[in-house]
């Protein structure tokens, strides 16, 4: 039963996992752009839900109705002030420039809210349960949590394939030039793509604040994590990386369990083992 | 002229440091049909890509219905009514034959084109509207090339290399659509290699050579001589 | 037919003049312990660590395309290591140093065909987790202290030298030795077919090909040098520090962040270019280091608006105003204008 409860808390963080892949995938599907800032922005949206629970007292869950709105906001300036001007052929300009804005940001964190690590205070809800077995409960947290990854991760592959912004995302996605000529502006359709990020970040920043301790230092493996479950579901597959979430959440779950040192490592060796094994992923993208 | 569309009174284009195209001047009336020929690598696309903004231009003067298109970006200038079927059609892959077209008309420009007089023009198509564009044959891309450039009810439409790479049967089905394209008010820009296409659709020819117009008339009254001429430059 | 007016040539006037400073400077540094106090020999042992790295990482990610977010990996694998070696086999920390380039060239061949699966900046996540693991492994490694590290026992300090000046003087030239020694691999890689074909790369990866060299191999090998450099390097700077653990070990920010960024605003693609960035960073650090995080955000702002507004770097810069080319790595026509061409 220690296992399978294991196991299942693996499964739901994994849900958490995922929703800090679905940002950065549909970035790069997108503009073929990696953000390496997008872990330090996870980190800074976490930090602002924190003041703004800190001012008025409210529910860090209601917080996410404040601060996804100002994250989109602030990704789609980032995205035409700084980024648009770094796209091109060369892949460098935009992996330095999102390099630099990590650095930046986890140090203007470190300087305006020190090194301490903090946590956001969700009430009772931490702490409900609800039995599922004999000697098996699941909390209401991470139900939710895992819930609304998933509806997320559906809303997000609902615009993607249903709408006509996900039209042209992919329109631009495919061939820029030709997108211009169907009377698309890619910077302004490279803003929303951010902004929609940065929305789905905040999210994921509320949850993992609720979760855990963070602070500063902590983006740098949240990227990580998130392009782990991307690699392992397979580019270009909305449901492939909440699989790739849940498989990475296991594998920590179950490296846990062995050696508590070994968390961390299971879950890096089973992306490792996907790249060797499998490099396309476990659910690559099945068309054209 | 008084129902000037589109006037170009000298464009000069560059990739880098290399001139591809010198002092053009070329104009197009409302809801006339013209056509560009030339060899390859004459500039003939290079003129079509000019006009829409999608190559760095110098020393340019471009008016379309009285406006300088001068700095203004390649999605504002299809806003104000030039559609371009590039080259190769390149159609979207990741999106199905209606999507596609969609897209054309995602500027919601008003007009006589909509899905089913697209669908109406090339029957076909109809069929098709599920499948992805890459499943198509070369002929029904274009067709949902030309589809999605009609779908922004454009005042002038440009098509690159109309018949390159199609099927003879084909070309004569798609030749066979343009004169409903163009009753409508619609005109036309069409670079041809294929110079005998060109001149029964169009009502005026343009020769380019190596850059430069060489040659520019009435399509009636050119004699196959002075095209040859200018074409080849003998 | 007479002969051709012209012939071709690498060097300028300008690389001359440079070669011969080098070999001053070299030559200057080599007396530090001479004429330099402590603190101007610790200065210049950081200068030579992040300029040896800085060229490797310019090696890969400006040449060969392969922008590598996990290179601490390497610095601290060399260093561990050399913390293995002396401590559990008995090895003179000054052989150790080698033994550590050996060891990480071998494991990174089996790694790069790992990470070459992923292209871009897929790449560089990628190497970033390798780099996680081999940290996560260290912090393992009960024995060598894990995950709070270890020092390096009194005895085998004074095997490196048996007083602190003659120890801290055999390291100085060791640091100097291996850089140069690297500056002077990566000017020669370049220079070779494998580097010019790297070079066609960034142009084009089929003329690259038709070229006979294999770009696959070409990247690998180059990879392979920049590893078994930074890991070298490695042994050396935690020989320095006589401690050792996993999280100075594996810092992104010291062997990867400060690396890019002296790359960077030096001038990436270009051999001049970590020489620049390199200074500069050393300059910066001992003027605003006691600024904590406020320097590193100027440093990380500099970074990104050097990549904005000057993409070519402080060196690529230069190089345009005055048409400098201190080591040139192409060949240039030189046509002899006094003869007159026959026919």
């Amino acid at each position: 039963m220690v296992w399978v409860n294991a196991i299942l808390q693996g499964v739901l963080v994994g849900g958490l996992y995922a929703l800090f892949a679905a940002g950065l995938s549909l970035i790069f599907g997108v503009m073929r752009l990696v953000n390496i800032a997008h872990g330090d922005l996870i980190v800074l949206a976490g930090y602002v839900a924190l003041t703004c629970v800190t001012l008025t007292s409210m529910n860090p869950l209601v917080a996410i109705l404040v601060v996804a709105p100002l994250s989109a906001l602030f990704g789609y300036a980032l995205q035409r002030l700084v980024f648009n001007r770094t796209l091109g052929p060369d892949i460098l300009p935009p992996l330095l420039v999102s390099f630099g804005l990590s650095v930046i940001i986890q140090n203007a964190l470190l300087q305006v809210y020190t090194a301490d690590s903090r946590k956001l205070n969700a009430g009772p809800i931490e702490i409900a349960t609800i039995p599922v077995a004999d000697g098996l409960s699941v909390g209401v947290l991470p139900l939710v949590m895992f819930v609304t990854a998933v509806v997320i991760i559906g809303g997000l592959q609902f615009m993607f394939y249903a709408t006509p912004l996900g039209r042209a995302l992919r329109a631009t996605s495919d061939d820029q030039d030709v997108a211009r000529l169907m009377g698309y502006n890619n910077k302004h359709l490279y803003g929303i793509a951010m902004a929609i990020s940065l929305a789905v970040v905040a999210v994921a920043a509320v949850f993992l604040a609720v979760r855990t301790n963070f602070d500063p230092a902590l983006g740098p493996q949240r990227l990580i994590f998130g392009f782990e479950a991307v690699i392992i579901g397979g580019l270009g597959n909305l449901w492939g990386t909440l699989a790739g979430g849940v498989i990475l959440g296991v594998a920590q779950a179950v490296g846990a369990m062995i050696n508590p040192g070994w968390q961390l490592l299971a879950g890096h060796l089973v992306f490792l083992a996907v790249l060797a094994f499998r490099p396309q992923g476990l659910f690559p993208r099945v068309d054209g | 002229m008084a129902d000037a569309l589109l006037q170009i009174e000298r464009l000069n284009a560059f990739y880098g440091t290399f001139q591809a195209l010198f002092d053009v001047a070329l104009d197009v009336g409302k809801g006339e049909t013209i056509a560009v020929i030339g060899a390859n690598s004459a500039g003939k696309s290079t003129l079509m890509k000019s006009i829409v903004g999608l190559v760095p231009t110098r020393d340019v003067s471009i008016r379309f219905k009285d406006e300088n298109l001068a700095g203004i970006e390649t999605h504002d200038i299809v806003r104000r009514g030039i559609a371009l079927v590039p080259e190769g059609r390149r159609l979207f892959p990741s999106l199905s034959v209606e999507e596609n077209l969609l897209a054309g008309g995602q500027l919601k420009r008003n007009g006589p084109w909509s899905l089913n007089t697209v669908y109406d023009l090339f029957p076909i198509l109809r069929e098709r509207r599920a499948q992805k564009s890459t499943s198509l044959s070369g002929g029904q891309q274009q067709m949902v090339a030309i589809g999605r450039a009609l779908m922004a009810n454009p005042d002038l439409l440009m098509i690159d290399e109309l018949s390159l790479g199609l099927a003879p049967i084909v070309i004569k089905d798609i030749y066979a659509a343009m004169p409903k394209i163009t009753t409508q008010g619609t005109a036309a820009l069409i670079v041809e290699q294929d110079t005998g296409q060109a001149l029964a659709v169009a009502k005026r020819v343009y020769c380019l050579r190596g850059g430069r117009v060489t040659l520019q008339g009435d399509a009636k009254t050119l004699t196959r001589a002075q095209i040859s001429a200018a074409y080849f430059g003998v | 037919m007479t002969a051709p007016a012209f012939t071709i040539s690498r060097a300028t006037p300008e690389s001359r003049i440079a070669l011969a400073f080098a070999v001053l400077g070299l030559l200057a540094l080599a007396a530090g312990p001479y004429w330099l106090d402590r603190n101007g020999m610790r200065i210049v042992g950081d200068f030579m660590v992040y300029l040896g790295l800085a060229s490797l990482w310019n090696l890969l990610a400006g040449y060969a395309g392969l922008v590598s977010v996990g290179q601490q990996a390497y610095v601290g694998f060399g260093g561990y290591v050399l913390f293995g070696a002396a401590i559990f086999l008995g090895v003179p920390p000054l052989l150790a140093v080698p033994i550590a380039g050996v060891g990480a060239a071998i494991i990174s061949v089996p790694i790069s065909y790992l990470v070459f699966r992923l292209k871009g900046a897929y790449f560089a996540i990628g190497t970033w987790v390798v780099a996680e693991v081999f940290m996560l492994l260290a912090s393992q490694w009960s024995a060598l202290g894990g995950g709070s590290g270890i020092s390096l026992p009194i005895a085998i300090v004074r095997e490196i030298g048996a007083t602190r000046a003659m120890r801290e003087n055999l390291i100085y030239w060791t640091t100097l030795g291996t850089t140069a020694a690297i500056l002077i691999a990566v000017y020669l890689l370049l220079r070779s077919k494998w580097g010019l074909a790297l070079q066609a790369i960034r142009d084009s990866e089929t003329a690259a090909e038709s070229s006979g060299v294999s770009v696959a191999n070409a990247k690998r090998l180059l990879y392979v040098v920049a590893c078994a450099g930074a890991a070298m390097i490695g042994a050396i700077y935690f020989m320095t520090k006589l401690r050792i653990s996993p999280s100075a070990a594996f810092s992104v920010n010291d062997w990867t962040a400060f690396v890019i960024f002296m790359t960077v605003i030096g001038g990436i693609g270009r051999i001049e270019g970590p020489i620049v960035g390199a200074a500069l960073f050393i300059l910066l650090r001992e003027t605003l280091s006691d600024l904590g995080a406020i320097y590193l955000i100027i440093l990380g702002v500099i970074a990104v608006a050097v990549m904005l507004l000057a993409p070519k770097g402080i060196w690529g810069l230069l190089q345009e105003k005055f048409g400098w080319q201190l080591f040139p790595v192409g060949r240039k026509l030189v046509l002899d204008t006094s003869k007159k061409e026959g026919n």
